[in-house]
């Protein structure tokens, strides 16, 4: 009974090619546009994760904080006051924590051979790979007794290796960092650009003890990065940091810190947060047009039925039930509607492709947006076919055939 | 041979409730046709002919009365129960043909047999053998815009015929054709009747009502005359007499 019936719908369709196309565009620019901007989103969102497993897992930073002297607040970093006793101390006392390393850091002119390169060294701990996931690429990093005893060894990045050594290895030749000698122990992988376009492998890390004794003379240091034990405990690794910190320099209540903690992991989730509710936003005007596009079904449904009223009589006279009539038509609605979401879902793949090429903006093709527009296609052709198939059902035979 | 009537009216009665004063379109109508019968049921408009063949057509329901069709009472039946006596013992041929347009000839004939789920092998066979019996078995193919009126009226034949329905009901079947194809049509009619086949023709020409066998007038809402034709004409000795048409045409050049 259906597959005649499928023939009556299809063949009514090809009859008028142009207006179908007309209403099928509809659906596919509300499906491709729905596909395309949850695409553009979710790749923003993944972006967004990405980089935020790239700064290292649940880190936290303390950093040192303002100075205030006759009345003045001198603004972050002023204080000075951290020393690696504090580090220590986090990693001891506050049980959230997982692995700290201090931070110190200078800017030096590195030398080797003929050629020379300005970068930044950061004096850090043996822990600092693991809390900001990096890793080693070649030779190996500074160890305990290194740090101890202040030892001028290096661990460069691909930047600095590339710019020192060009294509030679560089693991075990010696550097010049401010006219001293240092050994290259080991380079660290590449990693790229950080999130606020930083070159992450323009960098020399140096014990921190070195960069403390041997380059600066002080006993402070400017940050201490710590790895919360997992991502919940990050807001209790904040406040026991913030307690521990205030009491070991002495900070009477009400008196502001002299350190500030960035909780990173906030940061992140706040711009998962906000380029997720940007996805939604986008995926919910995309999902305005589709629903014009099948108003645009229903009004093209309506025109039909009027137009085909006499046909309608005659199948009526002859026996068609009025589950017959509507079913005719809301076939013809719902190819209508899955034809239109196909082409959507062409076309948003191809659109989201499109963008992200020409602009070079991260897109991630989400099955689940595509499985569920052609579903929807389909229900929109339903939804706003029905209205049109039952005013054909109802159709009086009599009034019907005397149409003109 | 103990068929029950083809159509069994009892006391009809039609009234439409159309805004402030009903109308009685039939008044207490009641009408037995037997199978094999040829009726022409005539009358002026507004006489209540179109309310009667709407009744009879299964199209409408009396407001009163009993209609027996073949012997099952059709009365009060649904819309989807009149659709499928419609389909399956009625076939109707219209004025205006009423075919689906840009639908081949066979296709147009399959249609009340889609209807009744009838599978496709047989569709065609049984098209293809109701379109031979009209005499269209070379235009199959053809559509509706391809046809000449006569043509176009016994493809709707066909597919009145397909479903070997209990009656034929033909509105107005020669109204929208010239004298000669009508001739043609009431030749098609007359030879379906000596096969058996029970029709009813709805008209208001003299002319047509004198090819039938019984004549039945309608007036005002009731029947006024109920009785065999005289003087029957025989459509097929008329073709078979009037001079061809090309010698008409080269008596007029």
């Amino acid at each position: 009974m259906m597959v005649p019936i499928f023939k009556i719908a299809l063949r009514a369709l090809a009859r008028n090619k142009a207006r179908s196309a007309l209403t099928m565009l509809g659906i596919v620019i509300g499906v491709g546009s729905v596909i395309a901007m949850v695409s553009l989103g979710q790749g923003a969102q993944q972006q967004v994760q990405q980089q935020i497993a790239g700064m290292g897992d649940n880190l936290l930073i303390v950093m040192s904080g303002s100075r205030t002297s006759s009345g003045v607040r001198g603004g972050a970093g002023t204080s000075n006051r951290l020393t690696p006793e504090d580090a220590e101390a986090i990693l001891r006392e506050v049980p959230a924590v997982a692995s700290v390393s201090p931070g110190v850091n200078s800017n030096v002119t590195t030398v080797f051979g003929n050629q020379n390169w300005t970068t930044r060294a950061e004096g850090v701990g043996l822990d600092y790979l693991s809390i900001r996931g990096r890793s080693i690429d070649a030779g190996e990093f500074f160890t305990e007794s290194d740090i101890r005893s202040a030892a001028r060894v290096a661990v460069i990045g691909q930047t600095v290796a590339t710019e020192l050594f060009g294509a030679a290895d560089p693991v075990g030749q010696t550097i010049r960092v401010r006219n001293l000698p240092f050994r290259v122990v080991g380079t660290i992988t590449a990693k790229g650009q950080s999130g606020m376009g930083q070159d992450q492998d323009d960098i020399l890390y140096l014990p921190y003890t070195t960069v403390m004794k041997k380059l600066q003379s002080t006993i402070y240091i400017s940050t201490i990065f710590v790895s919360a034990a997992d991502r919940d405990s990050t807001a209790a690794a904040e406040t026991g940091i913030a307690a521990l910190l205030r009491s070991r320099h002495n900070i009477r209540a009400g008196q502001d810190d002299d350190f500030t903690v960035r909780n990173l992991t906030d940061v992140a989730e706040a711009a998962e947060e906000s380029s997720r509710v940007m996805t939604m936003l986008l995926g919910g005007i995309a999902a305005v047009s589709l629903l014009v596009g099948g108003i645009g079904i229903m009004n093209i449904m309506l025109v039909s039925v009027t137009e085909r009223t006499r046909e309608i009589g005659i199948r009526m006279a002859v026996g068609a039930r009025t589950s017959h009539v509507q079913h005719q038509f809301l076939i013809e609605s719902l190819v209508l509607g899955l034809l239109g979401g196909i082409g959507g879902i062409f076309a948003g793949i191809a659109t989201s492709l499109g963008v992200s090429y020409a602009f070079g903006w991260p897109q991630s093709i989400s099955p689940l947006a595509v499985a569920g527009s052609a579903l929807f296609s389909m229900a929109i052709g339903i939804f706003f076919g029905y209205y049109p198939a039952k005013k054909a059902a109802a159709l009086d035979p009599i009034d019907a055939l005397r149409f003109e | 041979m103990n068929r029950p009537p083809i159509i069994q009216l009892e006391h009809i009665h039609k009234v439409y409730d159309t805004g402030s004063v009903p109308v009685h379109a039939l008044r207490d109508v009641s009408l037995t046709v037997e199978a094999g019968e040829f009726a022409a049921i005539m009358g002026a408009s507004g006489s209540g002919k179109s309310s009667l063949m709407n009744i009879l057509g299964c199209l409408d329901r009396p407001t009163s009365g009993v209609y027996r069709l073949d012997g099952a009472d059709v009365s009060h039946l649904s819309k989807d129960e009149r659709a499928s006596v419609r389909n399956s013992r009625i076939g109707f041929v219209f004025q205006g043909f009423n075919l689906l347009r840009r639908t081949s000839a066979m296709e147009n004939v399959e249609l009340p047999l889609i209807y009744s789920n009838v599978h496709a092998h047989d569709r065609h066979l049984r098209s293809r053998h109701a379109l031979e019996l009209v005499g269209l078995g070379a235009k199959l193919d053809s559509h509706p815009n391809q046809l000449s009126g006569g043509q176009q009226q016994r493809v709707a034949i066909a597919r009145a015929l397909v479903t070997g329905p209990s009656l034929i009901l033909a509105d107005e079947p020669t109204g929208n054709l010239d004298s000669r194809t009508a001739v043609e049509i009431m030749a098609l009619f007359q030879r379906m009747n000596a096969a058996g086949i029970t029709i009813v023709v709805v008209t208001h020409e003299p002319d047509i009502a004198q090819y039938c066998r019984r004549m039945i007038v309608v007036k005002d809402g009731r029947i006024l005359l109920d009785q065999p034709v005289r003087n029957r004409r025989d459509a097929a000795a008329e073709m078979a007499s009037a001079p061809p048409q090309d010698e008409f045409e080269e008596v007029l050049s």
